[in-house]
């Protein structure tokens, strides 16, 4: 799992059927302390994240089992991060 | 998942039977500005998308996983067309304005 942000929203009214109210989330990866790391992806959101919100996302095969339906998702949001210490630190 | 734009369509006469009757399709994927990143990849059109469209794609195994590509050697799926991306608050894009597709 890696951390993110989630920056914004990714709209597509023709889809394929299994993802039919799955919502799409834009996420920056980013590393321990919040600074962006890499380009941004869509995943999909079964946890009901905002924007602003950091977040643990997985990638690949396992990114389609976190919802239901299981449909062709290859990132998705799994967490939302309420605090994160490292060695006791709070970031 | 990431963004690419549809720039073209392939034909193999001669391919793995579970292909039979798929449309395959050349994608370009781009960057969060949409613009042109990496060379292109053969998708598995499981949306009917058309040229010139900014579409969302899958790959690895979770292409696997439509209706179109269960249990077929698929790593790469186009899974929707996308009509509007909005970032902090703003919309980046808007199917309705774009101007790579063409009024046909």
């Amino acid at each position: 799992m890696y951390p993110g942000i989630v920056i914004g929203t990714v709209v597509c009214s023709v889809k394929t059927p299994e993802l039919t109210g799955v919502r799409l989330l834009l996420v920056q990866p980013t590393d321990w302390e919040k600074n962006p790391d890499g380009d941004p992806l869509v995943a999909g959101d079964s946890v009901g994240a905002n924007r602003g919100e950091m977040v643990f996302y997985v990638q690949a095969r396992e990114a389609a089992v976190t919802l239901p339906s299981v449909p062709a998702l290859d990132a998705a949001i799994v967490a939302i991060i309420d605090d994160l210490a490292l060695y006791g630190e709070k970031v | 998942m990431k963004f690419a734009r549809v720039i073209g369509n392939t034909v193999a006469t001669q391919k793995d039977e579970r292909f039979e009757g798929r449309k395959m399709l050349i994608i370009q994927p781009v960057d969060i500005n949409f613009q042109p990143e990496g060379s292109y990849l053969v998708a598995i059109d499981a949306v009917q998308a058309g040229v010139g469209e900014l579409v969302l794609y899958a790959t690895g195994s979770s292409a696997r996983q439509t209706d179109l590509t269960k249990d077929r050697p698929c790593d790469c799926v186009i899974i929707g067309i996308i009509d509007l991306v909005e970032v902090k608050g703003k919309t980046i894009f808007n199917k309705s304005s774009d101007p790579e597709i063409k009024d046909s």
